[in-house]
């Protein structure tokens, strides 16, 4: 019997192309639970990507339509998508490097602009697909292969950040908190507006092997380990908070959304001619 | 009819064109496409966005167009570079789409406010890769606004970007605008696919298929099949796919490529001009003419895929070849390619448009 996901993928394309280990796997897994638990018909997702591994999460594997971008443009390709066709679900999924690295400027003006779209920002710490270099999410102090001597910078809180830039819905989680993720996916594909999570997800292959997590586990137990509930944050001292992740939702509200606010000037326009 | 400068009449010219999605950012001497897109596009259902720069409105404007939009955007020279990247995604995933280019002088930001025809081999060659390109020069009001419309069929029947090469003197100054009757215009629409078929490859020019169709499209900036699949190991994949988007154009050239000619069939001396600098230049013709020398003139209407055939024909029996045109001879060099006479650049760059005289004065002392 064919496991009842597979409806969602592209099964001939399989299996994936991810490492021993990855975490895209699971962020796929729980979006096509997400979107079977939500009932949501494949036809109304459309899928918009950047570069990177975690790109080719939907892209290919998800049957649905999908626009792989150029790199770092995924929300600005998804903002046309949207503004044309409103009707449908507009996904975004892409990398720390592809959206807050080269893509920055679109992730914070897109929450701005608070544009119905989910965006999965998967966060692995580094450039993974082109072996490991150093992104604005790696930890101070990290190597890799374009930090040697220890990353000189510090990393984007990058859920804190698209809350403030004016999303209604922003949240952290890792691929060992599973059951918040899929809940936190079905919760943003839900929400009306601009809606967020960044994902802490391994790179057993260009990121953990340097930093003496070799195995996609060892990464996973870190998350677990290290994860800190933002309900939970009064319990610790500020010294007990450095390192950790601050994981569950970072901001939940309403604001008119941008697609309507368009919509409501043309109905006002076209009845004023 | 109204008396509007340039870059309205290109905004009035995608309106009539069908125009309902556009995507863009201020710059000087495009602004005004903008500003009154931003005016005009809701009372038709359209939509107007102001992206965070010209890198996401190129994005904006590719995304709008396979959810179902006809859309443009429009720039001048910094933008233009920024939007160059994503330029090449259109070629390579064959999204019709339509960028104004307001030419203003550089390199970088150069004299902003200023008009020049520097980014002629920008739009050939800005982005990276081998591809073909479609570029059109207007060089009068009303030109702009059916230039638009021709801009936008040309890009539909070859699933292709079109730039529509205008500058700061035709985008700017003001002349009267004839508006057509909609109902006898031409207006070619999207060619969509029936059913689910591959609309990357199967023809030279494959029909599209948009979103939301229940057909699962794949679109990819990495080379891929026909059915849309990445594939970007297999040699023959990427030749087939490369070559097909190059000769899709190339091949149409006799089809794509217009031009004006004047007093060419007694002609011993060309001059070869476009836009702006073509105003100038038919002055300059006049005066030549009525002093008795026996020269011709060629406006550039396409500037790409170039005019070889007609250059080439008309080159052989000139004795030399003037090209006046703002910058410092990039039209000029392609010309040398095509025909075996002496082509001098009649360049002008600073921002102040050629005169009569000096077009005049320049021929006159190099024939």
């Amino acid at each position: 019997m064919q496991h009842h996901l597979l409806k969602y993928l592209r099964t001939e394309l399989l299996p994936t192309a991810f490492c021993t280990g990855c975490g895209c796997g699971t962020v796929l897994n729980l979006f096509c639970h997400a979107i079977d638990e939500l009932k949501l018909d494949p036809d109304d997702i459309i899928s918009v990507t950047g570069i990177g591994c975690s790109s080719w999460i939907p892209s290919p594997y998800f049957a649905g339509d999908t626009l792989h971008t150029t790199h770092g443009r995924s929300i600005a390709f998804a903002t046309g998508v949207k503004v044309m066709k409103p009707e449908k679900k507009v996904v975004v999924i892409a990398g720390d490097g592809d959206l807050s690295g080269i893509g920055g400027n679109h992730l914070i003006h897109a929450a701005r602009r608070n544009i119905d779209i989910t965006v999965l920002l998967v966060n692995n710490y580094v450039y993974g697909m082109t072996g490991g270099q150093v992104s604005p999410a790696t930890p101070y102090e990290t190597s890799t292969t374009t930090t040697p001597y220890g990353n000189p910078e510090h990393p984007f809180e990058i859920a804190e950040l698209v809350a403030a830039a004016g999303s209604v819905y922003s949240a952290r989680w890792t691929t060992y908190h599973i059951f918040h993720l899929k809940k936190a996916i079905k919760e943003a594909m839900n929400k009306k507006g601009f809606a967020f999570i960044e994902i802490f997800s391994q790179c057993p292959t260009s990121y953990g092997r340097r930093v003496g997590l070799r195995e996609g586990i060892d990464i996973l137990k870190e998350f677990k380990k290290n994860s800190v509930n933002i309900k939970n944050l009064k319990k610790f001292t500020e010294e007990e908070l450095e390192n950790k992740i601050v994981v569950g939702k970072m901001i939940e509200r309403s604001r008119p959304e941008f697609v309507e606010s368009l919509q409501d000037v043309n109905k006002k326009v076209m009845e004023e001619t | 009819m109204k008396f509007v400068q340039g870059d309205e009449a290109a905004a009035y010219g995608a309106i009539f064109a069908g125009c309902n999605f556009f995507a863009g950012y201020p710059i000087t001497p495009a602004s005004e496409v903008a500003e009154l897109m931003s005016l005009e596009l809701p009372k038709v259902d359209g939509y107007y966005i102001q992206m965070e720069d010209e890198i996401a409105s190129m994005g904006a404007v590719i995304g709008s167009v396979w959810a179902g939009g006809k859309s443009m955007t429009a720039t001048s020279g910094p933008g233009f570079s920024l939007m160059q990247e994503n330029i090449g995604y259109a070629c390579m995933t064959e999204t019709p789409c339509v960028v104004v280019n307001v030419q203003r002088s550089g390199p970088s930001t150069g004299q902003a406010t200023k008009g020049a025809q520097g980014d002629v081999m920008q739009a050939r060659w800005g982005t990276h890769g081998d591809h073909e390109m479609i570029a059109l020069a207007p060089n009068s009001i009303q030109e702009t606004f059916d230039t638009l419309i021709e801009a936008f069929n040309l890009s539909e029947i070859y699933r292709n970007p079109v730039m529509v090469m205008t500058d700061g003197e035709i985008g700017h100054i003001r002349e009267k605008l004839v508006f057509p009757d909609p109902e006898e215009l031409e207006i070619i629409p999207r060619r969509l696919a029936e059913e689910k078929i591959d609309i990357f490859g199967g023809e030279r020019i494959p029909p599209m298929i948009e979103f939301g169709m229940g057909s699962q499209v794949h679109v990819t900036g990495s080379t891929h099949k026909s059915n849309g699949m990445r594939d970007v190991s297999t040699q023959s994949v990427h030749d087939e796919l490369v070559r097909r988007i190059y000769e899709k154009i190339d091949s149409n050239r006799e089809n794509i490529v217009r031009y004006k000619t004047e007093f060419i069939d007694d002609a011993e001396y060309l001059i070869v001009s476009y836009g702006a600098s073509s105003r100038p230049a038919y002055g300059a013709l006049e005066n030549l003419r009525k002093s008795g020398l026996k020269i011709g003139f060629l406006r550039l209407i396409t500037l790409w895929p170039f005019a070889d055939r007609i250059i080439s024909e008309t080159g052989k029996n000139m004795k030399k070849i003037f090209v006046p045109e703002m910058n410092l001879g990039q039209i000029s060099r392609e010309i040398e390619r095509f025909v075996t006479c002496k082509v001098i650049p009649v360049s002008k760059i600073g921002g102040i448009p050629h005169t009569i005289s000096e077009i005049e004065t320049k021929i006159r002392s190099n024939l």
